[in-house]
């Protein structure tokens, strides 16, 4: 399978960087798939799990908050706000996210901003349940 | 001609002094390398924002539905500079030297006939800038609490300047801080950041780029996140530069303690010396005189 070049950079560090084969994104207008020879494209990203695939049938999950990816000839970029990989997650952390959510939500009275900050939540609850805590 | 006590007393706190800012300049060093580990791991995340920027800015022609982060007010009336400097002293030059690049840039403004207004972030850029611009001074952002820099320090100072941005308070910000370019050079820098300053890439691609959602919501929610990022990058920047200065003025205090040190212990000996002789003559005269 073709590969392209991925990389993962959150504000504090470099998450990941090399070759993979697939990496699907939590884009605000659905999640997304990008494949070796993707179209170039630039999207935000909500609240929710990256999928990075690097060998076949085996992904490897990322918990990204806000930011946005940009695919070009060169590859996949993802600039995420906030990246925690799966093992790092923690009950507390994941807490305290949806606490931060919940502030946004109640801080805002736009309606695009509130349903963001619904939806991050629910994506973070669906995190906590899928993680068995 | 001070007495033998008085300059062994004076000996032994100049050895006090030299202990401690050997150690200083020993936990400076510890911090440094912290420091520079962290503004260097930031590094990428900055360079592929303005990369991405630049691509996105440069397919767009500035119209009246340009976001005013990027076009900017259209006026260059009030400017506000964001005066980023260490909580604490003892680091040399290195507080005076940005709150002084800050001064003469308030000056040149003032004379212009400009109004500016100014936010500290750090207390000791506080205490120099309000001697003259006490009434500039807007806001004073204490990171004394603050242990580990995080992103969350410099987001909640750029929406602190959004939200003045936003209620109109002022054209233009400039960002103050020092560039960390090694542990003995750190430049003093002046960052414009709003509007903000894009570097168009050469290399942007002919390809047609897919926007999802549309361009300019894109750029509207881009913006505001590089100018988190820049100011995160300052704090970075200023705190590995804090510990480099802080290091090698610790360094010289160190050696200066010991060339001091080395001259007292010469005087110490000497007068000893002389004591001694002294002491023999009269022996020697007084048997001489029996």
């Amino acid at each position: 399978m073709a590969t392209f070049t991925f990389e993962l950079v959150s504000p504090e560090r470099v998450l990941f960087s090399g070759d993979v084969d697939a990496v699907v994104l939590p884009a605000t207008e659905g999640d997304m798939t990008v494949l070796a020879g993707h179209s170039p494209v630039m999207t935000t990203l909500k609240t929710g799990f990256l999928v990075v695939t690097s060998t076949p049938g085996n992904g490897r999950r990322v918990l990204v908050r806000g930011g946005f990816a940009d695919v070009n000839q060169n590859g996949l970029t993802v600039l995420a706000e906030r990246a925690l990989p799966e093992e790092e997650l923690t009950q507390d952390i994941l807490d305290q996210e949806i606490l931060t959510a919940e502030m946004h939500y109640d801080a805002t009275n736009e309606p695009a901003a509130k349903h963001a900050a619904e939806s991050a939540i629910a994506q973070l609850r669906e995190a906590k349940a899928a993680l068995n805590f | 001609m001070p007495s033998l006590k008085d300059l062994r007393n004076r000996i032994a706190s100049v050895k006090a002094t030299q202990k401690i800012t050997k150690a200083m300049q020993m936990v400076a060093a510890a911090k440094l390398r912290r420091a520079q580990s962290a503004a260097e791991a930031a590094r990428p995340y900055a360079e592929r924002m303005a990369v991405v920027l630049g691509n996105l800015a440069s397919g767009i022609t500035v119209g009246p539905e340009t976001p005013r982060l990027l076009a900017g007010t259209g006026s260059d009336r009030v400017h506000l500079l964001i005066v980023c400097t260490a909580e604490r002293g003892l680091c040399g030059a290195f507080n005076s030297s940005i709150a002084r690049l800050a001064r003469d840039h308030a000056n040149r403004l003032l004379a212009e006939g400009k109004t500016v207004k100014i936010i500290c972030v750090g207390k000791k850029g506080y205490d120099i800038l309000r001697r003259q611009f006490a009434e500039q001074i807007i806001e004073l952002v204490d990171l004394r609490s603050v242990r580990q820099l995080g992103f969350e320090q410099g987001d909640m100072i750029a929406q602190k300047v959004l939200s003045r941005f936003d209620a109109g308070e002022f054209d233009v910000a400039t960002l103050f801080y020092s560039r960390f370019r090694s542990v003995i050079a750190q430049i003093p820098t002046a960052q414009q950041i709003i509007p903000a300053q894009i570097e168009a890439t050469g290399t942007s691609s002919d390809a047609v780029y897919d926007y999802e959602p549309d361009e300019g919501e894109i750029l509207t929610t881009l913006l505001p996140r590089n100018l988190t990022v820049q100011i995160f990058r300052a704090l970075l920047e200023n705190a590995a530069s804090e510990q480099g200065a802080r290091m090698s003025a610790m360094d010289n205090a160190t050696r200066n303690a010991g060339e001091m040190i080395k001259k007292q212990t010469m005087t110490y000996n000497r007068s000893r010396q002389a004591m001694i002789t002294k002491e023999l003559i009269e022996i020697i005269s007084g048997a001489e005189a029996l």
